[in-house]
C-alpha cells in the first residue's frame, strides 16, 4: 500500500511497471478527470500495473480530446480493483507515520471472512514485468547501439533513447548480456527490492568492469550501487511524487524530479571511486551516483518524467555523450 | 552589498490593482527585515498593513510617480530598488526612472528581474521577438500606434480580433472587435490611454491556463502552481472563476506548459517571481503564450494562498541574492523553498463585482477587468469549493442554486456573460437544458459543466426527498450545500437542519494546507474545512480569541478592515492570547500564515463560524474589526450562545435598529434628521411633503449606500422607488430629511464600558451628500468651530456611555450653523480607523483590542488638536475601468480605494493626496459647464481664480454666456449632442483640454445627457475631472500657495 502526491498523470503512474503488485493511493482527491488516452501513446507499459487504486473520488464524466474512454472502463476491462470515497489524506498520514504496509481492498460482505493479505515482495515482481525474450527497437536508427536491461522499463525511457537515434536492444533482467557490440547499457526502473536481483547485480558488475558506459534509472540506480559494492535499504514510506527537489552536488544546480521508489542507496556504504551525484533536498537521501571514471552514472529519480517534470531530460544527452566518448 | 532597499507600493486600491499588493509588499518588507536589510517604502495608501509603523524602516506616504520617487531617491540614496511588489504602477515608475537615467545617476541597482527583461515582457514587439527566438508560440499579434495600422492589422488577421493596450494593468482598454466598426471604437479608446495597442488573433473557446514561476540568480527554477480558468479565453483572468490546480489538463499538457514557462524565464533572465498566461486549444495540444507579468500579481497572491507557498517573501529574498535552496520552507520549517507544492485539495477563486452601484455602466464581463475583489474557497471537491466561494463573495448568494434569481432571458445570460453567468448556468441546468447546449453557448469545458450538473442533480434530489435523510444530507454537504440551501430545498428550518446533521455526526473535517499533500509532517496553522474527509488534522485548543475578517474586497469594505483585523491579531498575540483568524480573501495580509496562531481560510457565514466555534471552544469572538460583514453575524452568533467580545450584541442591536437608536438619541437629547420607515410609496411621499424636499432614500438593507439616493422632487422620488427598490411592508425604505449645505464629520473612537479612551475627528471637505467613502477627509479638522467640536465630543460621550461601548465605534454627524445631527452610528471599526490611527500616531485598534480583552488601558488625553501635522484622505476611483459608468459623486459610494497623505499644512497634504490618486492637470486649459444658474454663481470664484492663473477657458453655451456676463472670457464649445465644430467632445479627445469642470444637474439622472458625455469622455481620455464645488475651492486655494510639483516630500516621522 503506497501513496503518490502527483496532481496529474494517473494513466502514466498506473501503467508504470515499478508499481507492480502495489495498491496506489492518490492524495489528489479527483482522479479520472481527463479519462485515459490510447494505449499506444501514453501508457508506460501495455497494461495497468498497479494491483489496485484508492481515490477520494473517481470522476466518471471525463473530458479530453485525447481520451479513449474513462478510467473506470479501462480498469474494468483489465480487471483492476479500485475504491473511492476514501479520505486519502488521512490514509497518507497513516502510511507516513507507520511506513509502507501490506493492504487489501475488501468488499464489505467479505469482511467477515478471514482477512488475508498477500505480500508482493514474496513473488518475483521483476520477473513478472520484464520481457521474456530479447527484442530490438529502432531498427532504422543509425545512432549508438544501446542495451537496455529490462527490469520493468517504462516506455518513456525507451522513447528518449529512440528520439536520440539509438538502436535499443531490450534484454530480460536475468539474461547475461555480454556488453560487447553495444555502445552503452541502460539499467531500467522496476518494482521491488533490488537486493533480491542477484543475477542482474552480478551481470552489471561485469559490465562496470568492462568499462562500457552504463547508466541507470531508479531500480537501475540501486542495482548499479549494489554492483559497485554499496548497500541499499528500504525507506519508511518511499518517494512517490512529482515534486521531489534534488540538487546536483557539484554544481549546486537544483531540479524538480518525478519519483517512485521505496528503496535507497545507503550513503555510508558507498565504495571508493564512487560519489553522490544528486541528493534529495527534503531528506538528504541519495538521488544519483556516479563513478570517478565518469562512464557509469545513475539517477534514483525519473529523468524521462511521464508523469512529472521534465527538468532532467539532459540525463539522456549525457548518456549519449558518454557513449560517443567511449 | 545591498544594505538599503527602496520598495515601491501600488497606491490607492483600484480595479485591477487591489489588496494583493499590500500582501506582497508586506511580505517583502518582513523578509528583507529578516535578511538584515533596511527598507524604505513609498506608498500613499494609508489603509494598508505595509504602511504600518515599523514594517518598513522609513515610510513615505507619497504618490508613486517618477518625479516623487526621484526626490525620495535623492534624499535617501538607497542601494537598490524593488519594482515587483507594487503592481503595474511600481513597474511603470521603475521603467520611467531607468529610462530617464535617474537610477543610474544615483547608483540605484534594480533588484530582481532586470529592467531590460521587464521591457521584454511589457513591449509587445519585443515579447514576440524574444519568444520567437526560442520557438515559443505567441498569439498572432500586431503592435499598432495609430488607428490606420490597427485597421490594417485587423484585416490581415481577420475578424474577430482582440485589442489590448501595452503597459496596462488588468487589461485596461482591451476588448473583442467583431467588425471594423467595433474595432475603431475600441482602438480609439485604447490609444487615448496608451501609446501602443495590440491587435491579436482571437482565441475563442481556448482554455486559459496560468503558471507561477520562480527563478533565482543561481538559475534554479520552479513552478509553484498552475491554475485553470473555468471561463475560457475572452474573459479576463481577473473576471474568471479560476481553479487550482488545473482540472482538465493531462500530464503531457501540464508539463509541456511548465517546461515552456521555465524555458521562457531562463531565456528572458527573470529573477524572482513571474506569471505566464497561456491559451490552450481544447481540440489539440496547440498553445499560445498570452502574457507574461514579470512581477508579483493578483494571480501570484492567489497562488500563494492556494498552495501555502509564500511567493512574495521568497521573491524578495531572491532579489537580494538568496537562492531557493538557501531559503527555508516556512510551512514545514525543515525543508527548503526549492520544491513545488503538491495540493491534495481543490481551490476555486470567484471574483466579486459591484457593477450594480454604477449608473449607466456596461454589465457585460469580458477582456477588461471590472471586478473589485475576489474570494478563494478550498475543498476536496470542485463542487464543494465552488459553492463555498459563491457564498463567500457576499452578494447574498447561497451557492450555485436556490438563490431566487430571476433570469428573463437565459440564453442571453449564457452567451453574453455578466457577473451572474455561473448562476444562470445553474438555473439552465435546473430547467433541464442539455449541458452540450450550454457548452456551445459558453465554451466552458464539459468537465466543469458536469460538476455543475452534479450540484443541480443533488439539489433536485433534496427537493424530491422533502425530508432530511442522512445519506442525502451527507452527499449534499460533500457537494458544498449549506444548511440554508438544504432549508430552501426541503422546507426544514435551518436550525433543525443543523441540529439534525450534528446529531447524525455530519460535521466538516478540518484539514491542513501543508504544501506537500501530507507526505511529510508539517507544523502548519493554515486550515480549511471539508465534508470530503473522515478525520481532522488538528485538535481543538480551547481559550483562543477568534477574529472575523472582512471577506471579499468590495466597494465600501476593503483593505482598511484588513488593517484592523491584522492589528487586532497582533495585539492579542502580543498579550499572549492564542488567535484564530477566519477570512476568505486571498488578497489580504490577515490570511498570511504568520499573522495568527490558526488561520481558517473559510466562509464568514453563521454556519461555518459556528462550526469552528463548536470545534475550538474559544474564549470569544471579535466581530468589530471585519467591517459590516463580521458585524452582521453578531446577533445570530450571540443567540446561539457564542461569546462576543467587546460591546454587547444587545447594545449593537440598539445602535443598528433605527427605531431603537432613534429613541435612544431622543432620550439623550441628541438631534437627528427627521426620518420615517415607509412601507409604501404614498407614505414616503407624504413624509417628504411634510419635512420638505430634498430627502434621502435608502432600502432597509444598506451596505455602503448601495442604491441610496437623494431626491429633490416627487417625480424623481417615484421614478427612483419604482426602479431601484421594492417598497412593501416586508421591505420598507427609510426616508430621511436631507440637509443641504451642511458639513459632514466623522467621529472615530475607542471606549471601554462606555468611557471614551481615544477619539479622532475627521472633517469632510465636500458637503454632506457625498458618501464618506468618497469624500476627502481632513484630520484634525481645520474649519470646524470650536463650539461644534465641543458639542461633538459631548454627544459622542453620551452615546458611548448609553450604549456601554467597549471597543471601536464610529459616529457620523452633520453640522450646519453649529447645530449637530447624528446620521449614523456603527459599533465597530470604520473605514477611517487606519487613517486616523496613523495620522494621530496612536494605534486605535491596539487600544480597542486591549479594551475588548479586558486588559488594563489608560485614557489618552488631548491628542487631537495638539497635532502639528494634517492628514488628508482622498478617494481613489476606478471609473476608467467601468465602461460607461457616470463619474459623479453622490450618497452611494463609488470609489474603490483611498490614499492618505500628511503635510505640515492642509494645502500640502491635500495636494499630496490628490497627486497620489492621479489628479494631474495637464495644460492650463479648462472646459467648464457649471449647471443651473445657482451653481453657476457658486462656481464663479473658482473660475475667476482659473482665469487669474492664466488658464485658457472653454465653456458650453450657457456657462460661457454667464462667464462673459461676469467679465470672464471664455470660448464657447458646442455640447456633445450638438452637431458641428467646435465640439466639446472633440476637444477633450484631441487632448486640447487639461481640466474638465462639470456639475451634474441631478445626481439621479440615468440617461445619456450632454453632461454625462463630457464627464465620461474626460475619464476615458484621462483628463482630470472636477464635479464638486467644495473640493474645487480647496484645491485652487491650495494651488494659490503651492505648486503640485513642489509639495514637500518628507518621511512619515518628519511630519
Amino acid at each position: 500500500m503506497v501513496f503518490n502526491t502527483g496532481m496529474v498523470g494517473y494513466p502514466e503512474s498506473m501503467t508504470d511497471p515499478s508499481y507492480k503488485g502495489q495498491i496506489l493511493a492518490f492524495t489528489y482527491p479527483l482522479i479520472g478527470n481527463y479519462g485515459v488516452p490510447s494505449k499506444t501513446e501514453n501508457f508506460e507499459s501495455d497494461r495497468i500495473q498497479v494491483r489496485g487504486i484508492v481515490t477520494g473520488r473517481m470522476m466518471g464524466d471525463h473530458s479530453h480530446h485525447e481520451a479513449h474512454g474513462s478510467l473506470e472502463a479501462l480498469m474494468k476491462g483489465e480487471g483492476v480493483t479500485g475504491i473511492s470515497g476514501v479520505d486519502t489524506r488521512e490514509l497518507t498520514k497513516h502510511l507516513r507515520s507507520r511506513g509502507t504496509m501490506l493492504g487489501r481492498i475488501v468488499i464489505k460482505e467479505d469482511l467477515d471472512s478471514e482477512f488475508r493479505v498477500s505480500d508482493p515482495n514474496a513473488i518475483d515482481l521483476v520477473g513478472e514485468v520484464s520481457i521474456k525474450a530479447p527484442c530490438e527497437l529502432g531498427k532504422g536508427n543509425h545512432g549508438p547501439e544501446v542495451l537496455v536491461i529490462d527490469c520493468g522499463c517504462k516506455r518513456g525511457i525507451i522513447k528518449e533513447l529512440l528520439d536520440r537515434g539509438c538502436r535499443v536492444h531490450l534484454t530480460p533482467y536475468n539474461v547475461m548480456p555480454t556488453g560487447q557490440g553495444y555502445d552503452g547499457v541502460m539499467i531500467s526502473n522496476g518494482p521491488g527490492d533490488p537486493s533480491l536481483l542477484k543475477d542482474t547485480i552480478d551481470n552489471v558488475k561485469m559490465l562496470l568492469d568492462a568499462e562500457v558506459p552504463v547508466a541507470g534509472i531508479c531500480l537501475g540506480c540501486q542495482i548499479m550501487a549494489l554492483a559497485a559494492g554499496a548497500r541499499t535499504y528500504k525507506l519508511k514510506f518511499g518517494h512517490r511524487s512529482q515534486n521531489q527537489p534534488c540538487m546536483e552536488t557539484s554544481s549546486r544546480q537544483c531540479v524538480i524530479t518525478s519519483q517512485n521508489h521505496g528503496y535507497a542507496v545507503d550513503e555510508g556504504s558507498m565504495p571508493e571511486g564512487w560519489s553522490v551525484w544528486y541528493r534529495n533536498l527534503n531528506d538528504g537521501t541519495i538521488e544519483g551516483i556516479r563513478n570517478e571514471r565518469g562512464d557509469a552514472f545513475a539517477l534514483q529519480f525519473h529523468p524521462e518524467a511521464r508523469p512529472g517534470p521534465t527538468d532532467s531530460l539532459r540525463f539522456f544527452d549525457r548518456f549519449m555523450e558518454a557513449m560517443s566518448d567511449g | 552589498m545591498v544594505e538599503t532597499v527602496l520598495v515601491l507600493g501600488s497606491g490607492g486600491l483600484m480595479i485591477g490593482q487591489a489588496g494583493e499588493f499590500d500582501y506582497s509588499g508586506s511580505q517583502a518588507l518582513k523578509a528583507l527585515k529578516e535578511e538584515g536589510i533596511k527598507t524604505i517604502l513609498v506608498n500613499p495608501n494609508i489603509a494598508t498593513v505595509q504602511t504600518t509603523k515599523d514594517l518598513a524602516d522609513r515610510l513615505y506616504l507619497h504618490s508613486v510617480d517618477a518625479e516623487t520617487v526621484e526626490r525620495i531617491i535623492e534624499a535617501e540614496r538607497p542601494d537598490g530598488i524593488l519594482l515587483g511588489f507594487g503592481g503595474q504602477t511600481a513597474l511603470n515608475v521603475g521603467i520611467e526612472l531607468y529610462d530617464r537615467g535617474v537610477l543610474h545617476k544615483y547608483g540605484v541597482q534594480v533588484l530582481g528581474t532586470p529592467i531590460e527583461a521587464i521591457k521584454d515582457t511589457e513591449d509587445r514587439k519585443r515579447f514576440v521577438d524574444r519568444l520567437n527566438e526560442i520557438g515559443v508560440r505567441t498569439a498572432r499579434s500586431w503592435a499598432c500606434t495609430d488607428l490606420d495600422s490597427a485597421i490594417r492589422a485587423s484585416r490581415d488577421i481577420g475578424y474577430p480580433v482582440m485589442i489590448r493596450s501595452a503597459y496596462a494593468l488588468g487589461g485596461l482598454g482591451s476588448g473583442v472587435a467583431m467588425d471594423e466598426e467595433q474595432l475603431k471604437a475600441l482602438a480609439r479608446n485604447a490609444l487615448a490611454n496608451a501609446p501602443q495597442i495590440l491587435v491579436e488573433e482571437y482565441l475563442k473557446g481556448w482554455k486559459e491556463v496560468e503558471y507561477e514561476i520562480v527563478r533565482d540568480s543561481g538559475d534554479n527554477c520552479i513552478t509553484v502552481c498552475n491554475m485553470e480558468n473555468l471561463d475560457p479565453m475572452g474573459i479576463h483572468t481577473g473576471e474568471s472563476i479560476v481553479v487550482a490546480p488545473s482540472q482538465t489538463l493531462t500530464d503531457r499538457e501540464y508539463h509541456l506548459l511548465r517546461r515552456i514557462a521555465i524555458d521562457i524565464v531562463r531565456h528572458l533572465g527573470i529573477i524572482g517571481e513571474c506569471n505566464i498566461q497561456y491559451a490552450l486549444d481544447p481540440r489539440s495540444c496547440d498553445y499560445r503564450v498570452i502574457e507574461i507579468n514579470a512581477r508579483l500579481s493578483r494571480s501570484s497572491a492567489l497562488a500563494s494562498k492556494a498552495t501555502g507557498y509564500p511567493l512574495a517573501s521568497v521573491a524578495a529574498r531572491i532579489a537580494v541574492g538568496r537562492t531557493l535552496d538557501q531559503i527555508k520552507n516556512a510551512v514545514t520549517g525543515s525543508t527548503v523553498a526549492f520544491f513545488e507544492p503538491a495540493l491534495d485539495y481543490v481551490v476555486v477563486k470567484v471574483p466579486r463585482w459591484d457593477l450594480d452601484r454604477f449608473k449607466l455602466v456596461k454589465k457585460n464581463i469580458g477582456s477588461q477587468m471590472m471586478s473589485v475583489g475576489e474570494v478563494m474557497a478550498i475543498g476536496r471537491g470542485f463542487e464543494e469549493a465552488l459553492q463555498k466561494a459563491l457564498r463567500m463573495i457576499g452578494t447574498g448568494m447561497h451557492g450555485l442554486i436556490f438563490n431566487r434569481l430571476v433570469f428573463p432571458d437565459l440564453e442571453e445570460e449564457l452567451s453574453h456573460p455578466t457577473p451572474r453567468r455561473i448562476f444562470a448556468i445553474g438555473e439552465a441546468l435546473m430547467r433541464g437544458t442539455d449541458p452540450e447546449r450550454i457548452r456551445s453557448l459558453t465554451d466552458i469545458d464539459p468537465w466543469f459543466l458536469a460538476r455543475l450538473k452534479d450540484i443541480v442533480d443533488t439539489g433536485a434530489g433534496l427537493m424530491g426527498a422533502g425530508a432530511l435523510e442522512p445519506d442525502l444530507i451527507l452527499n449534499a454537504k460533500r457537494l458544498g450545500f449549506s444548511d440554508f440551501q438544504i432549508m430552501r430545498a426541503t422546507g426544514v428550518p435551518m436550525d433543525q437542519v443543523r441540529a439534525f446533521r450534528i446529531r447524525e455526526g455530519i460535521v466538516p473535517c478540518i484539514k491542513q494546507i501543508d504544501t506537500l499533500a501530507a507526505e511529510y509532517p508539517a507544523a502548519t496553522n493554515y486550515l480549511y474545512m471539508t465534508y470530503n474527509g473522515s478525520a481532522n488534522d488538528v485538535g481543538p485548543r480551547a481559550g483562543a480569541v477568534v477574529i472575523l475578517g472582512s471577506g471579499a474586497y468590495r466597494i465600501g469594505s476593503s483593505v482598511e478592515f484588513d488593517w484592523c483585523c491584522v492589528n487586532a491579531a497582533w495585539t492579542a498575540r502580543g498579550l499572549g492570547y492564542r488567535t484564530i483568524m477566519i477570512n476568505c480573501n486571498p488578497e489580504t495580509v490577515s490570511t498570511d500564515y504568520d499573522v495568527c496562531d490558526r488561520l481558517y481560510f473559510e466562509e464568514l457565514t453563521y454556519e461555518r463560524v459556528m462550526d469552528i466555534y463548536d470545534f475550538e471552544s474559544p474564549e470569544g469572538i471579535i466581530v468589530s474589526m471585519g467591517g459590516q460583514v463580521a458585524n452582521n453575524l453578531a446577533p445570530r452568533l450571540h443567540a446561539s450562545g457564542a461569546h462576543i467580545l467587546g460591546t454587547s450584541p444587545m447594545d449593537i442591536d440598539r445602535a443598528e435598529d433605527r427605531n431603537k437608536f432613534s429613541s435612544l438619541l431622543d432620550g439623550l437629547g441628541i438631534d437627528q434628521p427627521d426620518w420615517v420607515e415607509a412601507k409604501s410609496i404614498g407614505e414616503a411621499r407624504s413624509f417628504a411633503e411634510r419635512v420638505g424636499y430634498p430627502v434621502m432614500i435608502r432600502p432597509s438593507y444598506v451596505l455602503s449606500g448601495a442604491s441610496m439616493a437623494v431626491v429633490f422632487d416627487p417625480s424623481t422620488m417615484e421614478s427612483y422607488l419604482s426602479r431601484a427598490t421594492e417598497v412593501d411592508p416586508a421591505s420598507p425604505v427609510v426616508v430621511s430629511k436631507f440637509i443641504e449645505d451642511a458639513k459632514e464629520i466623522e467621529f472615530d473612537g475607542v471606549a471601554r464600558d462606555g468611557e471614551i479612551l481615544l477619539y479622532s475627528i475627521g472633517e469632510h471637505v465636500e458637503n454632506a451628500g457625498v458618501h464618506s467613502g468618497d469624500a476627502t477627509v481632513v484630520i484634525p479638522p481645520q474649519r470646524l468651530y470650536v463650539e461644534t467640536i465641543r458639542r461633538l465630543k459631548e454627544a459622542s460621550r453620551r452615546i458611548a456611555a448609553s450604549l456601554k461601548i467597549t471597543g471601536p465605534f464610529n459616529i457620523q454627524f452633520i453640522a450646519k450653523e453649529n447645530r449637530l445631527k447624528v446620521i449614523e452610528c456603527n459599533l465597530r471599526s470604520s473605514r477611517t480607523f487606519p487613517f486616523a490611527s496613523k495620522t494621530l500616531g496612536k494605534n486605535m485598534i491596539e487600544l480597542a483590542t486591549k479594551a475588548m480583552l479586558g486588559e488594563k488601558v489608560e485614557r489618552i488625553e488631548g491628542t487631537m488638536l495638539d497635532l502639528d501635522r494634517v492628514g488628508v484622505k482622498a478617494a481613489q476611483f476606478s471609473y476608467q475601468r467601468l465602461k460607461g459608468a457616470d463619474p459623479t459623486m453622490g450618497v452611494a459610494m463609488a470609489s474603490t480605494g483611498e490614499v492618505g497623505c500628511l503635510g505640515m499644512d492642509m494645502e500640502s497634504a491635500l495636494l499630496s493626496a490628490l497627486r497620489a490618486v492621479g489628479f494631474r492637470i495637464g495644460t492650463r486649459t479648462a472646459l467648464v459647464s457649471t449647471g443651473p444658474e445657482m451653481t453657476k454663481s457658486a462656481w464663479l470664484p473658482v473660475i475667476r481664480r482659473l482665469m487669474e492663473k492664466g488658464y485658457t477657458l472653454y465653456a458650453t453655451s450657457g456657462t460661457a454666456r454667464f462667464m462673459r456676463a461676469n467679465g470672464i472670457e471664455a470660448e464657447t464649445l458646442r455640447w456633445p449632442l450638438e452637431k458641428g465644430p467646435p465640439n466639446s467632445l472633440e476637444y477633450i479627445r484631441e487632448g486640447r483640454i487639461g481640466l474638465v469642470i462639470n456639475i451634474p444637474k441631478s445626481n439621479e439622472e440615468e440617461e445619456i445627457t450632454n453632461d454625462y458625455l463630457i464627464r465620461r469622455t474626460a475619464v476615458d481620455c484621462s483628463v482630470p475631472l472636477l464635479t464638486n464645488l467644495k473640493l474645487a475651492e480647496r484645491l485652487f486655494e491650495a494651488l494659490e500657495h503651492r505648486d503640485m510639483d513642489s509639495i514637500p516630500v518628507c518621511e512619515f516621522d518628519e511630519y
